[in-house]
Formats: C-alpha cells, structure tokens, sequence
C-alpha cells in the first residue's frame, strides 16, 4: 500500500517535471529569458558578493529578533492589564496593534526611515540601519504581541484563579505561572513570524543599507541581467525552508504532546 | 467571636442570582461543609471567601474585620484563607515541590534551602516525600490533589476551603484525600467544605449547611440535618443523593 502511494508520487513528480523542462523551451520568449534569469557566468561572478551581502540581513535580523520579542511581549502585557486604572494602557495596546498591523512594512520603513532623519539629526542618528531598524521592530512587534496575547488567553482561568488564591500579586501571576507557559505554548507560531521576518529585512534595503537585495539590485544594474536575483532568491530560500520545516516539526511535536 | 462570619451576601453573575442574602458563621477549628444541588452556590460562596469574586452587597468578617471593603488589599487576606480546588490547577511547568514553594518564597521572600525543610515535612507527612520532584502529569489524581492541598498549607493559613476536592478524582482515590481531610481536622485546622461526600460530611463535619437557591435553608449538626432534616426540600435533596 505504501509502497504503490510513493510508485504513484513519484511518477507524477517526474512528468510535472518533464512537462515543464520540455514545455517551458518551447515558449517563443525563452531565449531571452534564459539569457537574462539564467545566466551561469553572471551567477557565478556576483554569488559571493550576494553571499557577502546577506551577511548584512542577519545582521540586521539579529538585533532586531529580540528587541522585537521584548516590546511585543511588553504589548501583550499592555493589552492583558485588567485593573480599571490601568485602562489607558490596554487602550494604547490596542490603538498600537491597530496602526501597525494595519499599515504596510513598507509604508512604516519610509515614513519612520525618511520622516524622522529629515528633522536634520545628527550623524550618527540619521542613520538607515536605526531608523529601519526602528521600523522593522514597530510592525512586528503588533504581530507578536497579538501571538503571546492568544498565548495568554489560552491559559485556563483556573490556574489564574489558584496563583491568585495563593495571595501572589497579580504580576507574579503572570511572571510565574501565565507567561512560562503561554510563551512556551506560541513558540511555533512566533517561529514562523521570524521567519517572515527574515525576509522583511530585505525591505531595509529601500531606505539605504545595502543588503543582499539591494546587492542584486546593484549586480544588475551593473552586468545588465537579472541572475542576481535569482541568486538572492536561492540565499533566501537556503534559509526559510529549514527554519520552516524545523518550525513545522516543532508544531507537529507540540500537538502530539497536547493530545 | 466566630473566626469567619458572612453576612448577608448577594452576588449575581449577570441577571443569575447566585447568592440571595447567605448568611454563616464559622468557628475557629470547626469544619463546615456546604451541602446541596449543584448550582446552588457553594463553589461561589467559596470563591467569594477568598476574595477571587467580589460581592455586590453584603460582608464576610475575618476574625471580626471585614475583608470585602475594596479599599482593603486582598492579598494579604488571601494569604490567611487557602483554597483547594475541583481539578486541582496545580502549575503544569512546575515540578510538584517547586508548586508548593512559589508563594513562600515570593511572598514571605526567603530563599528556596530555608523553605525546604517545612515543604519536605509536608510532603512527608502527606505520603508524598518521593514525589517532590515529580511534574503533576506524572502523578495520579489523588497525588496531585494532596500537593495542592500542601501548597495552600505552604502559606500556613488560618482557614481552609476546599471546593468539591474529591469530585474529579476516581472512587478509588477519594479516600486517601478525605484522610488528608480528617488529618487537618484533627490538628485544629478552620475548614469550608463544599462536598457531595454525604458520608464524610456526617462523619467528619461539626456543622452542615443545606444551600438552597443562594441561601442557607437550613444548618446543624451532622447528625441532625442527615437523620432528622426540617425543611421539605432538604429532605427531598437528601433523598435523592443518599
């Protein structure tokens, strides 16, 4: 039985394949695609420098990943303040989740990115890599929050209601006994978030620092062919798809924990 | 003085009226078990003791003082009085010792080595002295039950309640958490009960009350409601459970 669903996987794998290798040629605009997409010289020539170039997203990726993970959860937290004096708090969360997942990455990184060095700050604080940056972690941050609020909430009211009875203060609480185990439980899902994170960085690119997408940008502009991209395009995928997968095992994991 | 008084509390959740003016009085070293249908109001009246829901009208005095004033901080007050619950909500990411030593060791601020020896002896006394750092889905309903019942007892309270604390677990590990039960008893311990254990409650309790829409119909000794019940629907709930 397995072994004829895998015979039958396989096949049809190999004539989709096939399909488009002796298809795809066939279109009157191959040649000049072929040319211009898939270029083995170009590819080879600026692969490094790409290489070199990404180097700059991680960068870029790995200051922003916990500064992010630290205000959403100080967001999270925001939205979860109960007491009635706290209420312009959880109204700030909200308005704060609203705007900036309401709003494109892209439009955030060119107000914030342009906007605010225009006020004529000095060197260094007029720099890209700050601003972008701020950019970068303003929107992610709604999304992360909004993941450990749902994180949050799906703890039981009961184990509220036992920390509380106990005589802890409502931030021990949480500290000790909702947020290690919401956390623990939307791991998956902030995962996936950093993932898309990784490729937001790219967007950096518009506002100035020159990163892998902006390399390719420049590759092209210089050789008159658009291979580079497809050589960025191959370094993002080098890295989105293990963390995906990782990501997907870790999911799978956690449900059959669960059940 | 009674070391806990209630005093015509009302609360409502919503337009469902819960409790309807009950009134109680506890002794210090009494066990008081709360008998009745479900739905009557016993977890609420619980809850309220304990300050997790707020009354609408009414008082709950703690040794003459009353602990409803919303100017009061309850947390203290929550110290005094521990609570046991139906499903036992131990802390899951914690090991069983590690639930018993969160609150002492974030509220009366000592270190973990100066708590340990008083939650080993708990342990001990408990039967549990090789369970300590087991995880609560490593333990069997009764054990679990028996660490929570140590973890409020960790914050040496001065009352105790216990709300249907054998009603999740299976028959046959009832019994070794009534003995946790009659042991507290035994010691002095102040106790509210709800419970449907009939057979518990007229053998281990000084005082039962029959709740009835929110109310307590009627109160006494063990011995008189469950032999010699005044009131028509006391006995017609009694008919039915025993």
């Amino acid at each position: 039985m397995r072994r004829r669903s895998v015979f039958i996987a396989t096949a049809s794998t190999a004539l989709v394949v096939a399909a488009i290798v002796l298809l795809v040629p066939l279109a009157p605009g191959w040649e000049r695609v072929q040319k211009a997409f898939f270029n083995g010289e170009v590819f080879w020539k600026t692969f490094p420098g790409l290489v070199r170039a990404f180097l700059v997203d991680i960068m870029i990726f790995a200051w922003c990943a916990p500064m992010i993970a630290f205000l959403g959860l100080l967001v999270a937290l925001a939205r979860d303040a109960r007491s009635p004096a706290l209420f312009p708090l959880r109204l700030f969360g909200m308005i704060y989740n609203d705007v900036f997942r309401g709003v494109p990455v892209i439009l955030v990184i060119y107000l914030v990115g342009f906007g605010i060095p225009g006020l004529g700050l000095p060197r260094p604080w007029n720099s890209p890599y700050i601003w972008g940056t701020v950019a970068v972690v303003l929107t992610y941050s709604a999304y992360v929050a909004e993941v450990y609020r749902t994180g949050i909430e799906s703890i039981h009211e009961s184990q509220r209601a036992a920390a509380t009875s106990l005589g802890l203060s409502h931030w021990d609480v949480m500290r000790f006994v909702i947020l290690p185990q919401a956390i623990r439980r939307v791991i998956p899902a902030n995962m996936n978030l950093l993932i898309a994170l990784q490729k937001d960085v790219a967007l950096l690119s518009f506002i100035g620092p020159v990163e892998l997408l902006r390399q390719a940008g420049v590759y092209k502009s210089l050789l008159a062919n658009f291979t580079p991209y497809l050589g960025a395009a191959l370094i993002f995928l080098a890295v989105t798809v293990p963390a995906t997968r990782w990501v997907d095992r870790l999911i799978a994991r956690q449900n059959a924990a669960r059940s | 003085m009674a070391k806990l008084s209630v005093r015509d509390v009302w609360k409502s959740f919503g337009a469902h009226e819960v409790l309807r003016g009950l009134s109680l009085d506890i002794e210090a070293g009494q066990m008081v078990c709360l008998i009745g249908a479900s739905g009557s109001g016993k977890s609420t009246l619980l809850r309220c003791l304990n300050l997790l829901e707020p009354v609408d009208d009414g008082a709950i005095l703690l040794d003459g003082r009353d602990i409803t004033d919303p100017d009061l901080d309850p947390q203290p007050v929550r110290q005094r009085i521990g609570m046991v619950f139906q499903s036992f909500n131990l802390f899951p990411h914690m090991t069983a010792v590690e639930n018993v030593l969160l609150a002492p060791r974030r509220i009366r601020r000592k270190s973990r080595s100066e708590l340990l020896p008083e939650a080993e002896a708990l342990f001990a006394r408990f039967g549990l002295a090789d369970r300590m750092s087991h995880y609560p889905d490593q333990l069997s309903g009764g054990q679990q039950q028996r660490v929570a019942i140590i973890r409020a007892l960790a914050m040496r309270p001065e009352v105790m309640l216990f709300d249907e604390v054998t009603s999740a677990l299976d028959p046959a590990l009832v019994g070794e958490v009534l003995d946790v039960l009659r042991a507290l008893k035994a010691e002095g311990m102040t106790m509210v009960l709800a419970t449907h254990e009939m057979a518990f409650a007229r053998e281990a309790a000084d005082k039962v009350c029959f709740l009835d829409d929110g109310r307590i119909l009627e109160e006494g000794p063990p011995s008189a409601i469950f032999s010699a019940p005044r009131e028509d629907r006391t006995r017609a709930f009694l008919a039915r459970v025993l």
